[in-house]
């Protein structure tokens, strides 16, 4: 099973992606998964967490997140306060949204840490600093979790018509910018 | 079209409370009134939304409390009418004085609770006090894994409600936030299969022109006892048509619970959990785990508890070597409900077992896979003779 963590903050989308990327694992490609925000009063700003599981086989477990393989960090503000490492598997992934070279979190732990500049790429494809399909495209360049497709079928199926095909634009962009770089 | 490309077509990526709000829909109810409240919101607004759209044709209430919420469901159902409510924690108890009348009148009313602790301390949080407090009211009560589990039993819910020999009330519970609010892939049932499988509503409990009758009424301490006596019947007719009812799902939908319990590796097992909700698919993970370093564990996932499965305890009685309970609430002065009812029924032919209660899960907290585990390392000293706690809080802070 991978288990998948995003941070950000009420209002940033974190949850919708953990949504995207588990409806693009189950109904879009050949697997089991589950999304579940951290549960309770939603309040904007305020430090939030997503979750996404993914197994080739139906989940049981309904108990929380404790360690992951990815986690995803929409603010980069969020690494003053919270740990964001915390439960990374060894070998895990770690991506933040960021200017900054990975080295200059200087994360001590046996993790890659990748760092991508989603809010650039938001404010120059979608005109709003709004990052989690950025970073969910991002993601899957970097763990290839998912296929794309099943991701741009999981935005088709999910958003309203005004805002699929900007969100599948900046999707493929992060995707290709990350590509670009690793091939 | 082939069965599995069908299968495919019909999956979704739901809540617990929207696959529940794809469940009542395919049961068309003639009615559904309801008062929202937090974790059970998202089931109302999006049956308000079918019916504003159209895609149901139902007259949706919107009520000023769960007081009337269940007085107007009672109401609908006086009338023949196929009835749907949700509420949640205070709102159960709000409609506490209604769920008595539901019951007592005999109207197959279906409704899901949030489960959701109860204030003081105020919480939202999910544990299993709100419903259980609710063990007299006279109505059936069961309790769901998974938001597949929700969906379906709604279907199965009406159907066995609804049934002559049990018109009878029922209350699907689903944890709050852990089920209610947890993306999961489910399987919507077609719609014609549906209809097959839950025809219209029809009963003579009505009122009704050409037969006109008093419902609701005044009995004297001359019939009250008769009343009652039917209601105890009825409950207890309920355990074979739920045998039934899920036996029939699983020949037309292809999934099937169990009826009153699932039993997860008990046949050989020695050390037995009993849980409802959720927290049984955790623990099937553990049972797998320990079973793996050849520990004889088993889960009973106890689903209705109401009607209560008496005979199937009694019986296990006689196999395990210590049984665990784990209830999501405790009922001060005493014990966790579920306990005292298990045990008792353990007990009720001797048995020689030995029992655990582990309070757990409370308004929220995880009942994580290690708690788990060391609940079963605990069945197992208590089975080997050593001295261990009966009431046992799990991960309590301080002693």
């Amino acid at each position: 099973m991978i288990e998948i963590r995003w941070h950000g903050r009420g209002g940033h989308g974190g949850f919708t992606a953990a949504r995207l990327l588990g409806l693009a694992a189950s109904v879009y490609s050949d697997n089991y998964a589950q999304a579940f925000p951290s549960f309770g009063p939603e309040r904007r700003g305020a430090p939030v967490l997503g979750f996404t599981r993914i197994d080739k086989n139906p989940i049981n477990d309904h108990s929380q997140v404790y360690s992951c393989d990815y986690v995803i960090v929409l603010d980069e503000s969020l690494l003053d306060t919270i740990d964001v490492t915390k439960g990374i598997k060894d070998g895990g992934v770690l991506i933040i949204n960021s200017k900054k070279p990975a080295r200059d979190f200087n994360i001590q732990k046996d993790i890659t840490v990748h760092t991508f500049d989603g809010t650039q790429l938001a404010l120059d494809v979608l005109g709003v600093p709004i990052t989690n399909t950025v970073m969910l495209g991002a993601t899957v360049a970097i763990t290839n979790v998912v296929s794309i497709d099943s991701i741009y079928k999981a935005i088709d199926d999910f958003m309203s018509e005004e805002l699929r095909e900007k969100n599948k634009k900046a999707v493929e962009a992060a995707y290709n910018s990350i590509k670009g770089v690793t091939n | 079209m082939s069965a599995i490309e069908l299968r495919n077509e019909n999956k979704k990526f739901l809540s617990g409370d929207e696959a529940v709000a794809e469940g009542v829909k395919l049961c068309r109810p003639d009615v559904i009134a309801a008062y929202p409240i937090t974790p059970q919101t998202v089931i109302v607004e999006k049956l308000s939304e079918f019916v504003a759209s159209k895609e149901m044709d139902c007259q949706y209430l919107h009520v000023e409390s769960e007081h009337s919420a269940m007085a107007a469901s009672m109401g609908a159902s006086m009338m023949g009418s196929r009835t749907f409510t949700a509420t949640s924690s205070q709102g159960l108890l709000y409609m506490c004085e209604m769920l008595h009348y539901v019951s007592g009148s005999r109207f197959p009313i279906v409704m899901v609770n949030a489960n959701r602790t109860v204030a003081a301390p105020w919480n939202i949080f999910g544990d299993h006090r709100d419903s259980l407090s609710q063990r007299d009211s006279g109505w059936m009560q069961v309790y769901v894994e998974n938001g597949q589990e929700a969906l379906d039993m709604v279907i199965q819910s009406y159907k066995i409600a609804e049934n002559q020999s049990v018109s009878t009330p029922i209350m699907i519970n689903l944890d709050g936030f852990v089920l209610t609010h947890t993306y999961e892939l489910v399987s919507i049932p077609e719609q014609n299969q549906v209809d097959e499988f839950l025809p219209p509503y029809s009963t003579t409990n009505k009122f009704d022109f050409e037969n006109p009758k008093s419902l609701c009424f005044t009995a004297s301490p001359e019939w009250q006892t008769e009343f009652r006596y039917q209601q105890y019947e009825a409950m207890e007719n309920a355990k074979k048509v739920i045998q039934e009812v899920d036996k029939e799902f699983s020949q037309v939908f292809g999934r099937t619970y169990g009826g009153m319990v699932e039993e997860y590796h008990c046949s050989d097992a020695d050390y037995i959990l009993v849980a409802m909700g959720s927290v049984a698919g955790t623990a099937k993970i553990v049972v797998d785990k320990l079973r793996k370093q050849g520990k004889k564990v088993g889960l009973v996932k106890l689903r209705f508890y109401r009607p209560f499965p008496k005979e199937y305890f009694k019986k296990l009685g006689k196999k395990a070597k210590a049984v665990g309970v784990i209830d999501r609430d405790i009922s001060f002065g005493y014990e966790g409900a579920v306990y005292s009812d298990v045990k008792a029924a353990l007990f009720s032919q001797g048995a020689d077992v030995k029992t655990i209660n582990f309070i757990a899960g409370i308004s929220g907290r995880d009942i994580t896979k290690e708690f788990l585990a060391e609940m079963y390392s605990q069945l197992e000293a208590i089975g080997n003779g050593d001295k261990v706690e009966e009431i046992q809080f799990t991960g309590l802070r301080w002693k």
